[in-house]
């Protein structure tokens, strides 16, 4: 390989170039090892009652940033409340998988109707979907409520069911059964399990 | 090391000897399959932790799911079906990262820096030091750190060295609704176990053993087995060790030797010289090298 003198000047002066650079500093740093960052330093904590099951576990919710105004909270992690008394930070493994069934984008939001014979969900507004189901439970109650069987007043509607949600205290589960059996409706259940 | 929020005990591929002045605690995780009901929390809440998705895969006819530990999977429950005692037995392993006293992983891996074991007892994998050679997973005596195809870089459990570092329990350990899992230092963690051997001795597993193998210098994820005489029968190494290779790739004679070839060799090259002289190459080409 022959080389000019020219050419030799400028790979020498290239290469002093490049090592003084280095010397003073400018080489590419090496990373530092490190321990993950604790991702919840500064979150925000809130408490709430897993949704799952009646056995309604305690479970903390830790939100990005510190509920400053401009700042839009957005849940990062969830873990079991340990002052909680029912689970003391345990979680089963739907419980511990939670995060994932917020952020679902299959999660209902909002209440959805789908008339009679209509393929399609739409979205409706709560004022809609209450009404709509108070108009229906009292057409039906009007037309099957029994007041006497033979001689015995019975006061019963027995063409409807109740399903109540899981996460209920004693005191909703209490209230849920005044308000139905006040109305006559003798099939309640609670979906306490899933 | 500057950055760092454990002491590091020792590091991989490297002879300096990082600080280590201070005392910490031993910390262990105490795994007592006795009490385990195969929920798989502790899966759950090491993927949210760590922030780890593994792919949706198909059932292969076990409960076992996903198969396989893997980049994405640090923790996982085994379902071994076994006969003992002419009785079929459903034995569950929470398989995972034992966290060697004296890890293989560490031993084998040529990158400085890449494994670290922490003065508590961590042994902690470091992404941006490894170069994905995959010695550690060979290294392993129990099978565990996972290649990934994604960045070619080995994972495992970490102990959840990210929320002990700040004083908090492993994710596992937190959300195991049985209690199965325990987490404390090392000495509390054996004496828990020693009691729980008792109650199991009375309740007709006289064979109930710690599971705290001494060939890799004890572990810092301590079992309690109910069939403790057949450690294979959970899928678990019975004699686990760091193999005699190893030992000797990273043991002071190997050096010696290596160094010492180096010099034999030169040395020869120069006694050859000296009986022989240069090489000569006859001017008309290279049909005949005459010494």
């Amino acid at each position: 390989m022959a080389v000019t003198r020219r050419q030799f000047m400028k790979v020498t002066a290239g290469g002093l170039a490049g090592t003084s650079l280095v010397a003073l500093g400018f080489s590419p740093a090496r990373a530092l090892a490190e321990v993950r960052q604790f991702k919840l330093a500064r979150t925000s904590e809130t408490r709430n009652t897993c949704p799952y099951c009646s056995v309604g576990c305690g479970i903390i919710l830790y939100g990005l940033g510190d509920k400053a105004k401009n700042a839009h909270t957005e849940i990062i992690h969830v873990e079991g409340d340990p002052d909680h008394p029912v689970n003391r930070g345990t979680l089963c493994p739907k419980g511990a998988s939670l995060l994932d069934f917020i952020h679902s984008p299959n999660r209902l939001k909002y209440p959805e109707y789908r008339g009679p014979g209509e393929t399609e969900w739409k979205r409706v507004s709560w004022d809609f979907a209450l009404s709509r189901i108070a108009r229906l439970m009292k057409d039906d109650r009007d037309k099957n409520f029994l007041q006497k069987s033979g001689d015995v007043t019975v006061n019963r509607w027995t063409s409807v069911a109740f399903l109540a949600a899981s996460a209920s205290s004693n005191e909703s589960g209490y209230m849920t059964n005044k308000v139905i059996r006040a109305m006559g409706m003798t099939a309640l259940d609670n979906q306490a399990r899933v | 090391m500057a950055l760092m929020s454990l002491d590091v005990l020792q590091q991989s591929a490297s002879t300096s000897t990082p600080p280590q002045a201070r005392t910490t605690l031993e910390v262990a995780k105490l795994i007592d399959i006795s009490r385990c009901i195969g929920c798989k929390a502790c899966q759950s809440a090491c993927m949210e932790w760590n922030d780890l998705r593994d792919e949706v895969g198909v059932t292969e006819g076990f409960y076992t799911n996903p198969p396989d530990l893997s980049d994405q999977s640090w923790t996982l429950m085994r379902f071994n079906e076994q006969v003992i005692y002419g009785r079929l037995q459903w034995l569950i392993l929470k398989d995972g990262c034992y966290h060697c006293e004296d890890p293989g992983c560490l031993k084998a891996c040529p990158a400085p820096g890449a494994i670290l074991q922490y003065a508590n007892g961590i042994v902690d994998f470091q992404q941006e030091h490894c170069i994905g050679c995959g010695y550690c997973t060979a290294g392993c005596p129990f099978n565990v750190p996972r290649l990934s195809g994604k960045d070619s870089k080995v994972y495992k459990c970490t102990l959840c060295s990210d929320r002990i570092a700040v004083g908090l329990e492993p994710a596992c350990v937190k959300a195991c609704p049985t209690g199965a899992i325990g987490f404390g230092s090392k000495e509390d963690m054996l004496f828990q176990a020693e009691h729980r051997l008792v109650d199991l001795v009375e309740r007709g597993f006289a064979k109930a053993a710690i599971y705290d193998p001494k060939g890799v210098g004890g572990t810092h994820v301590v079992l309690v087995l109910p069939h403790g005489d057949r450690p294979e029968a959970y899928g678990l190494p019975a004699n686990p060790r760091v193999g005699p290779v190893l030992q000797a790739w990273r043991s002071g004679l190997a050096r010696a030797a290596g160094v010492a070839t180096m010099f034999a060799v030169l040395a020869a090259g120069i006694l050859h010289y000296m009986r022989h002289g240069p090489l000569e190459v006859p001017p008309e080409g290279d049909q005949e090298v005459k010494p």
